[in-house]
């Protein structure tokens, strides 16, 4: 495969990479911290994953195998687009098979199928500071987490049971990694939490405009924040995917008529596809599927 | 029937595709060159190449025809190129005071030495459709003599700074203590900023700020929201030459020269514990013709001072961390626009959550009904 001409391979140039790589590795060896750092400009706009995309540059090499998802899927036009960035300017290999991928580079979603230890995820972070919504000044935060000082965000959970009767927050829900930092997740949805903790492979995060890169290393302990009368819990579908049937993964609502008929299916593409040809079917598996364009 | 959101690659080409035809515009009408845009379009070249943080007209024209004139878009594809650049070396402090002016105005005294150029200017023109310009007319070109007096007041001498000559007087703060060392300013595209950010590292992220979203601030702090009400000490444009010292000659060498435009605004300043009552400075620069720019920049600076010289910080234009964390205008269209990319996961979550919310309020209500009924 051949790499665009007048860049370096992956598009950063050297010096950043390691500069991201250093980085990397001070957020690997304190886990959930945010680590400042040079980030630099990338051809996409800032919060279409830059941040995500400078880490998967720093870390990617030619023998790797890139899978990119957005909300689970692999073909939603933003995780094509970074998909064919890296094929274009690294010329690397790239997979839509969670299985196969080294690099997982993701945007709001952590595949159903357990990673592995020799493969990387790769997060991108809009808003990397869980504390941001409760105190917008960075001076300020950076110090609360100097001091473990976490009782502003109990408070707010806490709050949400006294209004609500349980915590309201459904997705980008605040986990403390390792017993010592708050972190920001991303807006992955809260029912994806608990995958994070324990897992065997590395977790890289980026969030470029804001400058901050942190890490969970392999089996470290992901928390998600609760109380000991309302414990976490992750959400539920009385419903099961209509494609593979599916009655454990997370469900995106589709639309399918004009009377606000809906039906739920997968939110990860590859999953479905695995199911399927596990032979699982669900209800719609009868009905036509039709293919906007095609691949 | 289930319509699967897939042919993302497709449908991504055709979008871009289409693009390139809508920017042609009718192709029965003559193609812009770069070249028009750099000669006919200069002020929105140079707002480009501010934003963009790269002095080369001819590929912020670039931009500016490839982005179908979104001033924006046109500083993003300048960015993302600028990132790329290697690094040879930083140039020498630019010495202003040499500037060769083409236009000098200040606001604070009739005459000086240097005298007032008025140059070519937008101000004073009564606002009224040229429509001499819309029959494809040759526009009215400047006399010959003006054109003559104009290079003539290039090539003159250099000009002392309006506020070095009130700093003779000590009536306004030094633009440093006597005897502080030089040092070179951190490259905040380079390394994060960490806040709180030092002056030089403020003034990096104002130039090259979103010009409408500064003037507003430095508008509101004008109008009270900031106590920010100075005088126009002096604004002046022209081209100042470049030096760099290449190590190997241990020496500067020209190479170059910029046009830039300049404002140093002079601001009042009561005293303190420690300081007499003195005048005091906001300082903005910016790249080719760009007073509203450079003024709009030294009128933020000045109100981002106030922490440093112990005034209150009372508004959001005094309050760095909301101002220099908004400014960039391609970070600010990158995160305002991502909202169009998916969130159908997040907004899953939300609605699994809302459902249940309003499904436990019905029962709460419902079995309080019930309670009442019984009792």
């Amino acid at each position: 495969m051949s790499t665009a001409t007048g860049y370096n391979f992956a598009y950063l140039d050297e010096q950043s990479k390691r500069m991201i790589r250093r980085a990397i590795l001070k957020g690997v060896a304190i886990p959930g911290y945010q680590v400042p750092f040079g980030g630099r400009e990338m051809p996409l706009p800032h919060g279409w994953g830059t941040g995500g995309m400078q880490v998967t540059a720093s870390v990617i090499g030619e023998a790797d195998k890139l899978k990119v998802i957005d909300q689970g899927a692999d073909d939603t036009t933003n995780a094509v687009s970074i998909r064919r960035f890296f094929a274009h300017t690294a010329g690397v290999e790239t997979t839509e098979q969670t299985a196969e991928a080294t690099l997982i580079q993701t945007r709001h979603r952590i595949p159903e199928r357990p990673l592995q230890a020799d493969q990387i995820l790769i997060y991108q972070v809009p808003i990397p500071e869980p504390l941001r919504f409760i105190e917008p000044r960075e001076s300020e935060t950076r110090k609360m987490h100097a001091l473990s000082e976490y009782g502003a965000m109990q408070v707010k959970l806490y709050e949400d049971v006294a209004r609500f009767g349980h915590i309201a927050t459904s997705y980008d829900y605040p986990v403390m990694v390792n017993n010592r930092y708050m972190m920001d997740p991303s807006p992955i949805p809260k029912f994806d939490n608990p995958k994070m903790s324990m897992m065997p492979a590395l977790q890289l995060f980026g969030a470029g405009f804001e400058k901050r890169i942190y890490a969970v290393p392999p089996f470290t302990q992901v928390e998600s924040l609760d109380f000991d009368d309302h414990p976490f819990e992750v959400q539920s579908w009385d419903e099961a995917c209509a494609i593979c049937g599916s009655d454990h993964s997370f469900l995106d609502e589709v639309i399918t008529d004009d009377n606000g008929s809906k039906m739920f299916v997968c939110s990860d593409t590859d999953y479905c596809r695995e199911r399927v040809e596990q032979g699982f079917v669900g209800t719609a598996a009868d009905l036509p599927i039709a293919e906007v364009g095609t691949n | 029937m289930y319509v699967a959101v897939k042919g993302g690659e497709k449908a991504i080409d055709n979008a871009h595709a289409l693009m390139r035809t809508q920017r042609r515009g009718d192709s029965a009408i003559a193609e812009l060159s770069v070249d028009q845009i750099r000669q006919q379009l200069p002020l929105a070249v140079d707002r480009v190449m501010n934003e963009g943080s790269v002095y080369d007209p001819e590929l912020a024209a670039l931009a500016l025809k490839q982005a179908s004139g979104d001033a924006v878009e046109a500083i993003f594809l300048l960015r993302a190129y600028r990132t790329t650049l290697p690094r040879f070396g930083y140039s020498e402090p630019l010495d202003t005071e040499q500037m060769q002016i083409e236009r000098r105005i200040s606001g604070t005294f009739k005459d000086m030495p240097g005298g007032q150029i008025l140059g070519s200017t937008y101000d004073y023109t009564h606002r009224l459709l040229d429509f001499s310009l819309l029959a494809a007319g040759e526009a009215e070109v400047a006399p010959e003599e003006a054109n003559a007096l104009s290079e003539a007041l290039a090539a003159g001498n250099s000009c002392p700074r309006v506020l070095e000559l009130l700093n003779k007087e000590g009536l306004i703060e030094q633009s440093r203590e006597a005897g502080t060392p030089d040092e070179v300013p951190r490259d905040l595209t380079r390394e994060p900023v960490n806040y709180p950010a030092e002056r030089a590292v403020r003034l990096q992220n104002l130039i090259r700020g979103d010009e409408g979203f500064l003037l507003s601030l430095s508008y509101a702090s004008m109008r009270g929201y900031g106590d920010s009400h100075p005088f126009s000490g002096e604004m002046r444009t022209g081209r100042v030459s470049v030096e760099l010292v290449p190590e190997e000659l241990g020496f500067p060498i020209e190479v170059g020269e910029v046009l830039l435009t300049e404002s140093e605004m002079v601001n009042q300043f009561h005293g303190s514990k420690e300081l007499p009552p003195q005048f005091t400075r906001g300082y903005g620069i910016a790249f080719g013709r760009a007073e509203r720019k450079a003024m709009s920049v030294a009128l933020v600076e000045r109100a981002l001072r106030a922490e440093e010289l112990g005034e209150e910080v009372l508004y959001p234009t005094q309050d760095q961390e909301f101002v220099l964390s908004h400014t960039d205008c391609v970070s600010a269209n990158g995160f305002v626009s991502h909202l169009k990319l998916p969130h159908y996961v997040d907004f899953q979550s939300e609605l699994e959550m809302i459902r249940r919310l309003r499904k436990e309020q019905v029962q709460r209500t419902e079995s309080t009904t019930k309670e009442e009924a019984d009792a």
